[in-house]
């Protein structure tokens, strides 16, 4: 019974607090506010609350009430069904991933010493161990093959997008449904096979367990980040997965001259919300990915469960008791800031790059993108082959 | 088609450096950062937006801004026009309508007895004033013709002409350096 109650809590606040606030909230601020002060404008300000606009901020509220109000239309000759559940299937992926993400640790009930080297723990310095029992209390469910559920939760939402451009009944929507899925599948291709460089380096497709690794410290001082170790892996991710999320300049799925809206063009309403939202939330998702596979996801560098090592020496501030609180308070607080910090960087994308032609977006994919990524594969094959 | 002339222009290869894409994307985005967080600013002046409230911020206009005519007075406050026509003549949206009087004054020959603008009609190009002999219409009031919901109200006669005088920049007579400090 507590564990339901635990999990339904970490649930809240992960998917309905966490996500949905930084999907909704802050990617539609992002979108307009940032975007306006790139282009040297002030962006929305017009919608207020009791007289402050509050940031633009209740130009999101507004969003939300005019949508609920709107007319839903499906179209004549349109499959009712397909079409409703289309935008749900867009949604969920975006949202069932979080499941795997570790927000910080397992929870230790005894207490952290962190190995050292020299303490005769022989490969696994800065692994931390705990003498009493790991609570899972900051994923919402800790799966030994967690990047693999990621991934195959993320791989559904492309039938989301085919669906509902099928379901439409509309050419305009056709094109763009063919569009995305071509679009995402290529991308997944490579983005898996960039992965698998990291895979091998870690050994482990549980997710905790890789950020865990990425605490370790090569040479004593350089953080074994996913990005120190395999940066063309890093950049193949994040070309790949700004093509996931299908946001620009990969937004070839929606193009207002040729095809309108995409699949998104016969929505209307909350269901359109939701497509919108799905973007968004996609958008998210795929930043906690990079952070936790690439930027050593809740690890901040020197700073462990029991102190704060640095050049061999060891120092806890408060005591270890208080330590480890503020360090998981430390570590919450470096993932969102990591997610929110690659959040960022694709809306800056987003406005600094001219989209891509739909060829160039095929041509980057697979003739550049994925032998990429095998020749990476292969020399961090060789490299480890190597050295083991 | 006959002899176009074609002009070939060389197509500027791509080094391998602009190729890669990666520097070139990062350079792209150290400027929209840069504007991004010198938009960001806490202080507005150093901000670099352009942007205006517009109705609760008015805007302001360039000393040249074509706003509606006036009519220009004499020293002794009688219209300076002599309804020599040129205006109404020039005018290609044919919106000013004059109906030239005799003076009492021998020394002026004849005075606008009416002077009616159509403020609707017109399409703001200033060769009224251009045509002008004796600067007598200018459209130096810096009020931008404002909406009308009564079509009879857009016509603007002489004595209101007149009176938008008092909403000019200018100085009766020319010097506006003065009149604006
Ligand atoms: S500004 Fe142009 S259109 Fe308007 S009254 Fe003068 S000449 Fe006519
Ligand atoms: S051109 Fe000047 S003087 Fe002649 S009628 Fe027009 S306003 Fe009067």
């Amino acid at each position: 019974m507590v564990e339901v109650l635990i999990s339904l809590a970490k649930i809240t606040v992960i998917v309905f607090v966490f996500v949905m606030g930084v999907a909704s909230a802050m990617t539609l601020l992002g979108d307009r506010k940032q975007s306006a002060k790139i282009q040297n404008r002030i962006g929305p300000s017009q919608a207020t609350f009791f007289g402050f606009s509050l940031f633009g901020f209740p130009h999101f509220i507004a969003d939300g009430i005019k949508m609920v109000l709107k007319e839903n239309i499906t179209p004549k000759n349109a499959n009712k069904f397909l079409h409703t559940i289309a935008p749900a299937l867009v949604f969920m992926p975006a949202l069932i991933g979080w499941s795997v993400i570790p927000f910080m640790d397992h929870y230790c009930t005894g207490s952290v010493t962190t190995l050292v080297p020299g303490d005769g723990s022989g490969v696994q310095h800065y692994t931390e161990v705990c003498d009493g029992e790991w609570k899972n209390y900051f994923s919402i469910m800790h799966m030994n093959a967690g990047v693999l559920f990621a991934f195959a939760i993320a791989a559904v939402s492309v039938y989301g997008a085919a669906i509902a451009g099928w379901a439409s009944n509309s050419k305009f929507s056709l094109l763009g449904g063919l569009r995305s899925s071509a679009q995402m599948i290529s991308y997944e291709v490579s983005m898996g096979l960039s992965l698998a460089g990291v895979l091998m380096i870690y050994g482990t497709l549980n997710i905790n367990e890789m950020v865990r690794m990425q605490g370790h410290l090569i040479g004593d001082w350089l953080p074994m980040w996913g990005i120190v170790i395999q940066p063309v892996a890093f950049f193949l991710f994040m070309l790949a997965g700004l093509a996931e999320t299908k946001r620009a300049p990969f937004d070839l799925p929606e193009g207002e001259s040729e095809i309108v809206a995409g699949y998104i063009t016969e929505y209307s309403s909350m269901k359109f919300a939701m497509m919108q939202l799905a973007e968004y939330a996609a958008t998210v998702f795929i930043a906690a990915l990079i952070t936790v596979v690439f930027l050593g996801g809740w690890q901040i560098p020197y700073v462990y469960a029991d102190g704060i090592r640095i050049f061999g020496g060891v120092w806890t501030p408060f005591g270890e008791e208080v330590w480890y609180w503020i360090s998981i308070v430390l570590r919450i607080g470096a993932i969102t800031f990591k997610i929110l910090f690659l959040v960022w960087l694709q809306f800056m994308m987003r406005w600094t790059l001219p989209r891509f032609r739909y060829d160039q977006v095929m041509t980057l994919g697979w003739k550049i993108l994925l032998p990429l990524s095998i020749a990476n594969l292969f020399v961090t094959a060789l490299i480890l082959a190597i050295i083991w | 088609m006959g002899n176009v002339n074609v002009k070939k222009v060389d197509r500027i290869q791509q080094g391998l450096w602009e190729k890669s894409y990666i520097p070139e994307i990062l350079r792209g985005l150290s400027v929209t950062a840069r504007h991004f967080f010198r938009n960001l600013n806490p202080n507005k002046e150093k901000r670099t937006i352009f942007t205006r409230d517009y109705p609760e911020e008015p805007t302001v206009y360039s000393d040249r801004y074509r706003g509606l005519h006036r009519l220009m007075l004499r020293e002794d406050g009688q219209v300076r026009c002599v309804a020599c026509m040129c205006c109404s003549t020039i005018c290609p949206a044919d919106c000013i309508h004059i109906e030239a009087a005799e003076h009492d004054d021998p020394t002026i020959e004849k005075y606008p007895d009416v002077f009616v603008i159509d403020e609707l009609r017109c399409i703001v190009c200033g060769l009224c004033v251009e045509a002008c002999p004796c600067d007598a219409i200018r459209m130096d009031t810096g009020v931008h013709i404002p909406p009308y919901t009564e079509r009879s109200t857009a016509f603007y006669d002489r004595d209101h002409l007149m009176e938008l005088g008092g909403l000019s920049q200018a100085k009766q007579g020319g010097d506006r350096s003065v009149a604006k400090s």
